[in-house]
């Protein structure tokens, strides 16, 4: 996926290294921190002073929102403004140490929807920054359909929801020029911005939008910041980013995590393994676990073909059976793809069928353009080599289905590799339906 | 423009992708195209000036070019730019083509562009009329006509699933796997397609859904469309309204992949960068139905789309809108190839009787014919026909470096072979190879740094500068005894010729005013024959309409001591045939002119 969330910490940490370069016009004092629990906190109190000077805030930074209306932004110990390192730290630790239960739906302050439970691991701290609610705008870009659409606020904070009518939108081409944008800006600043901040406020829009475009992020949202004259602070801020121009961004965003979010599984060694292939190649490898234990594994070639074996399984068989997402295309080498295979196969072999049915390997595919099939299959073939033993002890039917170039070859000789090996598999070329593999492994 | 591509469609391949690039002109052959749809390479670290490929049993070479401007320079006709760089360069590829202009479509194969760049480069190509066929594809396919690459896999699937002629099926999908899978449906349950676009997995394509069915609507060969929708996007309800608005008119077939993707919160990516739903709207489920509900013919899922492609195509068939169509005959490709250890482009002994460089040596041997030497060089050179005033120049050459005496190292290296009792070819190599740098070698040098000075305007006091920079002496000047007062016959005698029969001497008459600058400091410094005559090849060359490249790979190539070497080579064996009829006994050199000053070795 081209688009990935980074933490507020993060986001952050890009802009106020561009600062000058965005924003030459502001301050921003970039006071904030990102620790994993207390100790790493009074740790990094030794050189960040502000840490022990300042009144703070502390909030988890996990890519998710309503931190307020789930109780977890820390900024009372007994009035408004007054946490202390000691309390923050204490605070961190306590929220870390055992599984918290978050809501991302709320209506008015009732939480919606199934709450999700995970172990807080990262949180942000910074000064608390007093200031008055008229101090508060929003400002927040992203690409909508073809164009570049900057919104803007006079009503920040939680009140932008609510206040959603009262949000400028202003469209830009891609190829708009930075005079175009600046001048568009210019006219668009909401009515309810207070009349000192006008022009601060079209200054900092500016170089906020120029920000976005130029430091390929996907989505950019500050809300809300606080404009005290020239002073500017980032009091909360969502991100995303274009990770496919990662190669041209490496000194712009620095060291970057892009992490799961919140109440998703961590990803699994071996779906991390796949995506690190994944990077190196030219070729493309993906894999998603949906369900480990369950009965039917794909090893698809092709993006689009399987996503049409997936929606014929759910069709069929129905989503409870689907073990696996991935595929395979490019033009794989045989050891990416024996590495692929092997994957899956190690997966798919660690445990038998709760009901004792056999385990079904959907090795299926279009007609490939490029792809050499005989090629690919070999390293199929040298995986199933290294796991007939495990193959066999779970109980394992193959069904192949493939056409494109050297296919002949390609199922030829994983129908002798399957046999020899006493694996049971049953091999069609492109004179079979697509998926009809999938509906024949059902019957059986 | 209805259709995307012709029988006389050709690209410029960017990328030497040898794979891919054969595919196509499997396919040219195949379906009797009389043109290759590739016009060139681009393949920027190449130091080859063309690359061998199959066109059926037999050979062709395909240039390549260091970048897209001399590729298009070169091949103008050629329209269509296959771009296959990699995620990191295509970008720029295409911004490059888009400013170069002159092509209609452009074809980007990479996955992967950062999406602004993407966005950018389609919204330019938008603004410039050229269509952008992906990123993130495998292409498209007009049958029987021009083919992109691997579309459509290998040449014996391509005849399986009719893609070697048109067909009445306009095909786009996102896929370029299903693409193939589609066109084998459609093969075995209708006719075939008349054109087909894969658009691309990414999220932003140049080229979407309706832009291609609303070309296939204008387009006449086609009688109904087939859309391969994803989940993901919004594009499908662009369809919808055309469909609405009564632009489109023709039947679509239509089908969303990725139903399943319902089941699963948006962590999990199905398929291509740009399957990912947003929004009820977006999903595949709501896009079968929206399509459904305007009429548009959608299968209860994708196992059902050949039944309903058969019955559109059978209506269509039974009204008389789709004909019957005749299989037109094909080429069959070898199956078994092999390619050509040698190439040759100069002469050829298979017919009759061998030729130059087409001419029968017949016509040209005998004093009836008016041919000479220059006119065989020309020919086993050039490959051309040199005016009669280039190739007496080339013969007044040869004449005037023949021989210059005992003395000179060459001759005197042949001499003393030869008495060592070596054959005419053994003493004649060894006089050639004293050809060099030193001897000899001023003919090239003297062409080559003349007309950099001249090229680069430097005026003679400005070269004179240059060369002590370099730190050698002006190749072609000076003689060991020759001067202005007592001028070289065989360099006046080449002047003389030039002035006469030359349509021009740019360059001579540049040498001539250094000469005038070098002979004022001292007076045997005067252009010597070594530098008249490559100079005056130089200006031979551009008065026979040569561009100064062309020029200068002759100077690179070392053409111009080749003329040495043959002339000299009369010399040569002159004095080795002297040498054998005089029976000279082996030579040896009097120890008295050696000047012996040898110490004992000290340890070290």
């Amino acid at each position: 996926m081209a688009q990935k969330a980074i933490r507020e910490f993060d986001a952050k940490s890009i802009l106020a290294k561009h600062w000058d370069k965005y924003f030459p016009g502001f301050t921003y004092a970039y006071e904030t921190i990102m620790v994993q629990n207390g100790s790493e906190l009074t740790k990094a109190a030794k050189e960040k002073t502000w840490l022990k000077e300042k009144a703070l805030v502390a909030k988890p930074d996990m890519l998710f929102g309503k931190r307020g209306k789930n109780g977890l932004v820390l900024f009372r110990d007994s009035k408004p403004g007054d946490v202390s390192l000691a309390k923050a730290t204490s605070w961190i630790d306590e929220k870390s140490s055992t599984k918290q239960s978050v809501s991302f739906s709320f209506d008015g302050d009732t939480p919606t929807g199934e709450p999700k439970v995970d172990m807080l691991t990262h949180f942000i701290v910074e000064p608390f920054t007093p200031h008055s609610q008229e101090e508060e705008y929003y400002i927040s870009a992203t690409c909508v359909g073809d164009d570049d659409v900057l919104y803007m606020s006079a009503e920040g904070g939680m009140e932008v929801e609510e206040n959603w009518d009262k949000v400028v939108e202003v469209k830009f081409p891609i190829t708009a020029t930075e005079e175009e944008i600046a001048e568009k800006i210019k006219k668009s600043i909401p009515k309810d911005v207070a009349k000192h901040d006008k022009d601060a406020f079209a200054e900092f829009a500016i170089g906020f939008f120029k920000a976005y475009r130029e430091l390929n992020f996907a989505y950019l949202e500050i809300n809300p910041f606080v404009l005290q004259g020239k002073k500017v602070e980032l009091l909360d801020m969502v991100a995303k980013l274009d990770d496919t121009a990662g190669f041209m961004m490496r000194d712009e965003w620095g060291d970057v995590d892009f992490p799961t979010s919140f109440g998703m599984e961590e990803k699994s060694p071996e779906v991390l393994a796949i995506e690190d292939a994944d990077s190196k190649s030219g070729a493309s490898l993906k894999l998603t676990i949906l369900k480990p234990e369950a009965r039917i594994w794909t090893m698809v070639a092709g993006g689009g073909a399987s996503v049409v074996y997936a929606d014929t399984i759910a069709d069929l068989a129905g989503i409870e059976d689907l073990a696996n997402y991935g595929e395979y295309s490019g033009g794989p080498t045989t050891s990416e793809t024996k590495f692929y295979a092997e994957t899956i196969l190690d997966l798919m072999t660690r445990s038998k069928d709760a009901k004792g049915r056999d385990k079904v390997l959907i090795i299926g595919g279009a007609i490939a353009n490029f792809t050499d099939v005989a090629k690919t299959f070999t390293g199929i073939i040298q995986a199933f080599d290294n796991y007939a033993d495990k193959m066999k002890k779970v109980g394992i039917k193959i069904y192949v289905r493939r056409g494109g170039p050297n296919y002949e070859k390609g199922l030829k000789d994983i129908k002798e590799a399957a046999d020899r090996l006493g694996l049971y598999i049953e091999v069609y070329g492109p004179e079979t339906h697509v998926t009809d593999i999938v509906r024949m492994a059902l019957a059986k | 423009m209805a259709q995307l591509f012709t029988k006389d469609t050709q690209a410029i391949f960017w990328n030497n992708n040898t794979t891919a690039i054969q595919r196509m002109l499997d396919y040219d052959y195949t379906i009797k195209r009389k043109k290759p749809s590739v016009a060139g390479i681009v393949a920027p670290t190449s130091t080859s000036k063309f690359d061998k490929f199959f066109y059926g049993p037999d050979e062709i070479m395909i240039p390549l070019y260091k970048n897209t401007a001399e590729a298009k320079a070169a091949q103008p006709q050629a329209d269509v730019l296959l771009n296959f760089a990699s995620f990191r360069t295509a970008y720029d590829v295409t911004m490059e083509a888009l400013a170069l202009g002159g092509f209609t479509s452009i074809m980007v194969t990479a996955e992967g562009i950062p999406e602004r760049l993407a966005r950018k480069m389609n919204a330019t190509a938008k603004a410039k009329n050229v269509t952008v066929i992906g990123p993130a594809t495998v292409g498209a396919i007009a049958p029987g006509a021009f083919k992109i690459a691997n579309i459509g896999g290998t040449i014996e699937n391509i005849v399986q699933s009719k893609l070697h002629r048109a067909g009445s099926c306009g095909l786009v999908t996102r896929s370029g796997g299903l693409f193939n899978e589609l066109s084998n449906i459609i093969a075995i349950n209708a006719d075939g397609i008349a054109e087909g676009v894969a658009i691309g997995g990414d999220r932003f394509v140049g080229s979407v859904f309706i832009d291609n069915l609303l070309r296939m609507e204008a387009n006449p060969e086609v009688k109904y469309m087939l859309l391969l929708g994803e989940v993901g996007g919004t594009e499908e309800y662009k369809v919808i309204e055309a469909v609405k608005s009564g632009k489109i008119k023709k039947p679509i077939i239509a089908w969303c992949i990725g139903t399943i993707a319902k089941y699963y919160d948006s962590g999990v990516q199905f398929g291509h960068a740009g399957a990912s739903a947003n929004g009820d709207m977006e999903t595949a489920e709501a896009k079968n139905k929206a399509m459904k509900a305007v009429g548009i013919h959608v299968p209860a899922s994708f196992n059902d789309l050949p039944e309903i492609i058969s019955a559109v195509y059978h209506e269509l068939h039974a009204e008389g809108i789709i004909k019957n169509i005749a299989d037109p005959a094909m080429n069959t490709c070898p199956s078994v190839r092999k390619s050509k250890e040698f190439i040759c482009t100069i002469s050829d002994d298979r017919g009759d009787e061998a030729t130059y460089a087409g001419f029968p040596i017949s016509s040209l041997a005998t004093p009836d014919t008016g041919k000479g030497i220059g006119d065989v060089v020309s020919l086993l050179w050039f490959k051309k026909q040199y005016p009669k005033w280039a190739t007496d120049f080339i013969e007044t050459v040869i004449k005037t470096v023949a021989d210059h005496g005992p003395a000179v190292s060459g001759a005197h290296n042949a001499k003393v072979t030869a008495r060592a009792g070596k054959s005419v070819v053994e003493s004649l190599v060894t006089g050639l190879l004293t050809i060099g740098p030193r001897f000899g070698g001023a003919i090239d040098d003297a062409a080559k740094y003349f007309k950099y000075a001249n090229d680069n305007k430097l005026s003679p006091a400005d070269f004179l500068n240059h060369m002590k920079k370099e730190g050698i002496p002006i190749p072609g000047i000076g003689h060991r005894i020759k001067s202005l007062k007592n001028p070289d016959l065989r360099v006046e005698g080449l002047k003389k010729y030039a002035a006469k029969c030359f349509p021009a001497t740019p360059l001579l008459d540049y040498a001539l005013t250094v000469e005038q600058l070098t002979t004022s400091k001292k007076e045997n410094l005067i252009l010597n024959v070594d530098g008249t005559i490559g100079i005056l090849m130089v200006d031979m060359w551009r008065a026979l309409g040569y561009t100064e490249e062309e020029i200068n790979e002759f100077i690179t190539s070392g053409t111009l001591n080749a003329f040495f070497i043959v002339g000299r080579s009369i010399g040569f064996i002159g004095h080795v045939l002297d040498e054998k009829r005089l029976a000279m006994p082996m030579y040896r050199h009097p120890m008295d002119d050696i000047l012996y000053d040898v110490q004992v070795a000290e340890k070290i």
